[in-house]
């Protein structure tokens, strides 16, 4: 970047480019479709994730968990398990208790009137889900300790049971917590009750779905896993594990759960296998294997089988919700109010709470101009997995309502649903648009990126042919998925006001050493979507170097001070931010050692990639990388100037990044069979300003696949007796190659105006986009048949059903 | 526990070992002879992650015992790049991003490149197919299509 934009691309704002990615054409390093620095160790097998890594002695632990989903502990016997070969030490619950440690998995989220029961490491009084940690063993080798868990004998008297939330508010049944009688962990609201009761009252005509949005289960490829090892001469823990967010879980590891100050715990996350969410949680049993490895002054390893995920990672979704949509003829928006009973699980998870409420409401105003708004989330208690925040988190819940809301309103006027949301778009000039949900939005061109959707779908022809097609009996559908999402997690005021217990700011350390490389200390953490890479591309175009004199480091809280992670699509925008800041603070250094030496006021250095040089004299001039030299060197720097050439940034953005687009399906169902065919599947998205779009491409590919995943193949059940029953990979069902089609992408750029780089983020996007946009295709194929909605998944049965009667 | 003695060819090289009977062939390349490549996604032969080949054909390493692999020939995914120079296959996955994590390309790799073994010139749809028992959570799948099928016109040319 040269100096002309030195305060980022805000005087670009409202510039938008239809471009199929690139947004940089001078081929420098922000913006181009480089390869990626982490590929080859991975490509080779010589990348390691927490399993590969071992230490001498390592030993063993298992997890016995609980086969009940609610049933009160009457007493543990762990003798036989102790008997066992190689088994070195069998604790319980209790064992955790005595050994006075806090012993307590802090929620990081509060909300008003919330009940926040005892959560802790390993069981003691009541399970109050299938898989709940109730004793661990440790063993000299792993199948030791599987084998040893069997012979824990753990007597139970079994209780009732609920798995449903809107059951266990509603039903007589025994609390799962005695401090939350009815169930209801807490009772939200957003927005105007009263605006949005006028609203209906006047409107022409109203309009309602009644849905549910099934748990899923996140899948990351690598289950969850840990390597504790405590030294008792230091006093100190290091903890390798599968961490979105290594500094958070030292914090929450710290003072909540195990006593130890923040600086006698290393959390390092090395490779991790993929995350959706599902490894930013502070679990128990994570903590459990630090607290072993404390107890044994040993190492310790955990590493979950995949029963074992299905069970314990985090779920996501699990909302039942009567939506309701108040409309004029004209197709003017005039109100939307949403009833949601929000399941948690049996526990509290970090994010549990924030994501059915602030991450949900927030965003019921979609893309469009709606006057009022009302939402009321219960958030109950059930015998399940804790639920907590999966790809897309809230918002997609979220988007999905509004977005089925505007297509049921679309039935109700019998207008076209391209027509009804064309007709209430934000449109540029409102920007920032603050809705009647809460939020204030950044920028956006939402009819841009809607129109170059539909004319990749060619969409007024594919309405032509749909009907020809109805004729001859074959029902073609076609899906639009309007969203916006709010990331870029978070601006710290902000989310305090709203009840996190953490900042929102992202931090980082930008460091030229004096041979002129530069090394990137981010504490943000990778699992797959190419920090090393995208994160070398933002410091190197900054700093005028090249993209492979950069080296970014992240994932270890010994290495990077502070940090806050990866999750809510805020790594590009939050710690890119950071990145980008903390550069421009390093060259602004570099510009003042140039000007010293070359003799020069600082006004009159100019640079120009990598180059400082004085105005007017180009052969007068410095590069960048000998500048750090003599900055180390320190003979010969600016009157009290301390030598070195580094920054240590912590940016805490203003406002959430609201990245937007448009998605199409074209789906053709065959109700005889009720088989789903994806003809089409078009995303155009705008993610502000794009760092690599070879990058943001796969982010959408892979949020594509986890939407239409949703929309038709997954969800967790459980059975009457409270068992999960998708449990294993051939019960749950993950997309593979050939349930997936080729997905045809292409942006719309849309810079942040208040984002150093102009970016938005993509990582969440296009989960949130693809679920609704396939169920309103499949809708849309059937409303012959007069289907307005199905619920997820939809499966063949599911459509042959509802097609049954009119056959 | 009886132990029993085997012998396996990894990659070109042989090794001796001692395994428990039920010490399945992922665990005993990981944790026994430091093959850390092949990785386990499910231990119940759904993922694909633990995918290798033996005696030239790819099974999931994770439905075999150790001592069934006695006298096997093993191939991993650390073998496929020659004196660290990648492979084509390789190449075109960092090439097309066929990889987000990476937990999933090692046995990606392996079943893509016995399928290009039988079929130099395959369909996306064959492609898709021949990797539809490998599942990956982060890509979508389309740029590991794109990657195989780029690496079948490659080698296509040279032929
Ligand atoms: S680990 Fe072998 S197939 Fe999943
Ligand atoms: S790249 Fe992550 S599972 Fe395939």
């Amino acid at each position: 970047m040269s100096d002309a934009d030195a305060d980022g691309p805000t005087e670009t704002v409202g510039e938008v480019r239809a471009d199929g990615g690139s947004s940089d054409d001078s081929g420098g390093a922000f913006g181009s479709a480089i390869e990626r620095g982490e590929d080859v160790p991975l490509l080779t097998g010589s990348g390691e994730y927490t399993d590969d890594i071992s230490l001498r002695g390592t030993t063993h632990l298992a997890i016995r968990r609980s086969e009940h989903a609610h049933a009160r502990i009457e007493g543990v016997d762990t003798s036989d398990a102790e008997a066992i070969d190689g088994v070195i030490a069998v604790f319980t619950g209790e064992d955790v208790v005595e050994s006075g440690v806090p012993n307590t998995i802090p929620t990081a989220w509060d909300l008003p009137g919330l009940v926040q029961p005892q959560y802790r490491m390993l069981a003691t009084d009541k399970v109050r889900h299938e898989g709940t940690a109730v004793a661990a063993v440790v063993a000299e080798t792993r199948h030791a300790a599987h084998d040893a868990i069997e012979h824990v004998s753990v007597e139970y008297e079994p209780l009732e049971h609920v798995t449903d939330p809107v059951e266990a508010v509603e039903r007589d049944v025994p609390p799962v917590h005695e401090e939350a009688e009815d169930n209801v962990a807490f009772d939200f609201e957003l927005g105007d009750a009263d605006a949005t009761d006028e609203a209906f009252a006047d409107a022409d005509r109203v309009a309602s779905v009644d849905l549910r949005q099934p748990r899923i289960i996140p899948n990351a490829m690598e289950p969850r896993a840990a390597l504790a090892d405590w030294e008792e001469a230091t006093g100190k823990l290091r903890l390798w594990m599968t961490s979105q967010n290594p500094h958070l879980h030292r914090m929450l590891l710290s003072a909540g759960t195990l006593g130890l100050p923040e600086n006698k715990i290393q959390v390092i996350a090395p490779e991790v296998g993929g995350g959706f969410g599902s490894k930013i949680y502070h679990y128990p049993d994570e903590a459990v294997t630090a607290w072993c490895s404390m107890q044994l002054g040993r190492p310790v390893k955990w590493q979950a089988t995949r029963s074992e995920s299905y069970l314990t990672d985090c779920h996501g979704r699990d909302h039942v919700t009567t939506g309701e949509i108040a409309l004029d003829d004209d197709g003017t928006i005039r109100g939307v109010r949403v009833e949601t009973h929000a399941g948690l699980g049996a526990q509290l998870s970090q994010f549990g709470t924030a994501t059915p409420s602030y991450l949900y409401a927030t965003v019921l105003s979609g893309q469009y101009t709606i006057p009022a708004i009302h939402c009321r989330v219960v958030g109950a208690f059930t015998n399940t997995t804790p639920v907590d925040a999966y790809r897309g988190a809230g918002r997609a819940e979220g988007i999905y309502v509004i977005e089925r809301l505007v297509d049921v309103g679309a039935r109700e006027l019998e207008m076209d649903p391209a027509e009804l949301r064309r007709r209430n778009l934000v449109q540029p000039d409102e920007f920032p648009y603050e809705s009647a949900a809460a939020l204030v939005y950044d920028s956006g061109e939402y009819e841009r990126a809607m129109d170059l959707a539909l004319e990749h779908v060619d969409y007024d022809a594919l309405r032509e042919r749909q009907r020809e097609l109805r004729d001859e009996g074959r029902y073609l559908g076609i899906g639009i998925g309007n969203f916006i999402e709010s990331a870029g997690l978070s601006p710290s005021g902000l989310a305090g006001d709203l009840g996190a217990q953490a900042g929102g700011w992202e931090s980082s350390i930008v460091r030229f050493d004096s041979t002129g490389s530069v090394t990137v200390l981010a504490g943000t953490a990778d699992q797959g979507q190419g920090h090393r890479t995208t994160y070398a591309q933002v410091a190197a175009e900054e700093l005028g170097v090249s993209v492979d004199d950069v080296t970014v480091v992240e994932g270890d809280t010994d290495r990077i001070p502070q940090g806050m992670g990866t999750y809510g699509s805020r790594s590009a925008s939050v710690g890119g931010g950071s990145i980008a800041r903390g550069a421009r603070e390093v060259r602004e250094k570099a510009r003042r050692i140039a000007a010293h030496q070359l003799e020069a006021s600082v006004d009159d250095i100019e640079f120009d990639e990598g180059e400082f040089h004085v105005a007017g004299a180009p052969d007068r001039s410095l590069h960048i990388q000998t500048i750090a030299h003599e900055a180390y060197l320190g003979h010969d720097l600016p009157e009290g100037m301390d030598p070195g050439l580094e920054e240590t940034n912590f940016y805490d953005p203003e406002n959430f990044t609201y990245p937007f687009g448009t998605h199409v399906a074209v789906v053709e169902v065959e109700p005889e069979t009720g088989e789903i065919e994806i003809e089409r599947y078009v995303a155009v998205d705008d993610c502000g300003e794009i760092i690599n779009p070879m990058i943001v491409e796969g982010q959408v590919h892979g949020g594509i696949a986890q939407g239409i995943g949703a929309a038709l193949y997954e969800g967790a059940a459980y059975d009457d007796e409270g068992h999960l029953r998708t449990r294993r990979m051939d019960e749950y069902a993950v997309p593979h190659a050939t349930q997936l089609p080729d997905f045809e992408t292409d942006n719309t750029v849309t810079p942040s105006p208040h984002n150093p780089i102009g970016v938005k983020g993509v990582g969440e996007s296009a989960t949130i986009a693809a679920t609704p946009t396939v169920v309103s295709a499949v809708a849309d194929a059937l409303e012959p048949f007069g289907v307005e909605h199905l619920d997820m998944p939809i499966t063949p049965e599911s459509v042959w059903r509802a097609t049954e009667g009119d056959r | 526990m009886s132990e029993h003695s085997i012998s396996v060819t990894v990659n070109g090289t042989q090794h001796e070992l001692t395994v428990e009977p039920r010490t399945l062939l992922v665990s005993a390349l990981r944790d026994e002879l430091g093959y850390t490549g092949a990785n386990v996604g499910c231990e119940t032969g759904r993922c694909g992650a633990c995918t290798v080949r033996e005696n030239g054909e790819t099974i999931k390493s994770c439905t075999r015992l150790a001592v069934q692999a006695d006298g096997a020939e093993i191939e991993t995914v650390e073998g496929l790049a020659d004196d660290g120079d990648l492979s084509a296959l390789q190449e075109r996955f960092q090439e097309h991003h066929g990889l987000q994590c990476g937990y999933c390309t090692p046995g990606m790799l392996m079943s893509a490149d016995t399928f290009l073994r039988e079929n130099d010139d395959p369909s996306r749809e064959e492609i898709r197919e021949a990797i539809e028992g490998n599942l990956c959570r982060c890509t979508g799948y389309q740029n590991i299509v794109d990657a195989i099928e780029a690496t079948a016109d490659q080698l296509g040319e040279q032929r």
